[in-house]
């Protein structure tokens, strides 16, 4: 059984993140102690809430360390991806963790915050997205009606999209996080 | 633009989902649990959760019921009823919500919106607007808030709300269609997502409502037959809308 560890920063949906991991066979531990997300098998950035206070939470609990120092996989989700980039410009300006090249940006086209089930290329499937801001970064490897939908780089691998409420296809997704090929 | 969007919504009282006509005569519509289940495993695109007299019995929202309905959803959870603070929005995520819903609260201190907006992000702050002849109303309904519903929209936007929920008081219940009218007046004055709520009665109506709005709320026309979402969604495919494929 994978351990995964879910990073609870204050203000993330963990708990719906840990029930869709639970679900798809994952032991989940929500925590926010560095050296539990430093040993876990997968550790989960997961995404609700405004860059800045996320950061700085992060921080505070040492888990920006903890972050950058593991070797083994690790899954940003929505503002867990944008946190991953260099910097974003939410909140004035703020600087991430570095673990993907790029920068997040204000989304400017149709109604923001971008809302609701869009399709995935080149996944095949189509994931629920809640996001005011995307990821502009060379690592992207798949796309969502013009916005970036997945990066990678070494380990990390971030989704913009919400795989915990992305009902079968997120459940897919997930197991395919858990026993990469 | 992301796929329009179809949310059954359960109105809870007493720990049971009920419903009324034009927020008045509660009747039982069921367990929450059984049928938040049932509507995502229908294909159901977010579910919303309001508790009716949480604002007008001063409680505390129920976390306990939210959390046991979370465990069986595979799709969006927005929250609403009581939110006073940027506390109870976190007890809400903590208990398995994606989104929070916001009323009366923000009316009677509309800086909380922001606060909640700073907390857990503008994409999960929905700001609901129940409106009757216009003009909203606060406290399940009972008391005219003082405020046209396209400023109020408008204001919430700006403070931070990322979604609007806009039932039509008038339309509640009824199934003769929803309050177009008011529906496009909103959506014109903000530039979040609108979700238009109150008076489906079926297919029709929905797609209607889907050309002004992001996404339509489901709720009497659900309750009474639970696979009747299943069928909805096949009757607006084949009218040409285009709707997930929840496989």
């Amino acid at each position: 059984m994978t351990r995964v560890a879910v990073c609870d920063y204050g203000a993330g949906n963990v708990r719906s993140v840990a029930i869709a991991l639970e679900r798809v066979g994952a032991q989940v531990t929500v925590t926010t102690d560095a050296e539990t997300v430093a040993a876990a098998d997968l550790a989960v950035l997961p995404g609700v809430g405004s860059a800045a206070s996320a950061m700085t939470a992060l921080r505070s609990a040492g888990i920006d360390e903890a972050l950058r120092a593991r070797t083994g996989p690790t899954l940003g989700i929505c503002l867990g991806l944008q946190l991953a980039l260099e910097s974003s410009d939410e909140d004035g300006g703020v600087e991430g963790l570095g673990l993907l090249p790029g920068r997040a940006r204000r989304l400017s086209d149709g109604r923001v915050p971008r809302i609701g089930w869009a399709a995935v290329d080149p996944l095949e499937d189509t994931f629920y997205f809640a996001h005011s801001f995307a990821a502009d970064t060379p690592a992207a490897t798949a796309w969502s009606e013009g916005c970036v939908a997945e990066a990678r780089s070494g380990a990390f691998l971030g989704v913009q999209f919400h795989p915990e409420k992305s009902g079968a296809a997120g459940a897919r997704y997930l197991e395919r996080c858990l026993s990469p090929a | 633009m992301p796929l329009p969007r179809l949310i059954p919504c359960l109105d809870v009282a007493g720990g049971r989902v009920v419903k009324g006509i034009r927020f008045q005569g509660l009747r039982d519509a069921g367990d929450p649990v059984e049928l938040g289940a049932r509507y995502s495993d229908a294909g159901a695109d977010e579910l919303v959760f309001l508790d009716v007299k949480a604002t007008l019995e001063e409680r505390a929202n129920r976390i306990e019921l939210v959390e046991r309905v979370a465990e069986r959803l595979a799709i969006p959870f927005t929250v609403g009823g009581g939110v006073r603070s940027a506390a109870d929005a976190e007890a809400l995520l903590r208990a398995g919500a994606d989104k929070v819903a916001v009323n009366s609260a923000a009316l009677e201190r509309p800086a909380l919106i922001g606060e909640l907006a700073e907390r857990v992000g503008s994409q999960a702050v929905v700001l609901a607007v129940d409106a009757t002849g216009g003009r909203v109303h606060a406290r399940a309904g009972t008391t005219d808030a003082g405020r046209d519903a396209a400023e109020w929209a408008a204001e919430g936007e700006a403070l931070g709300a990322g979604e609007i929920l806009l039932t039509s008081i008038d339309a509640d219940g009824t199934r003769a269609g929803y309050d177009l009218a008011l529906t496009a007046r909103v959506a014109a004055a903000v530039s979040v997502p609108v979700i238009a709520s109150g008076g489906a009665g079926g297919a029709g109506h929905v797609a209607q409502a889907l050309e002004v709005a992001q996404a339509a709320l489901l709720a009497s026309i659900l309750h009474e037959d639970p696979d009747r979402l299943a069928s909805l969604r096949g009757e607006l495919r084949a009218a040409g809308v285009l709707l997930r494929d929840a496989a």
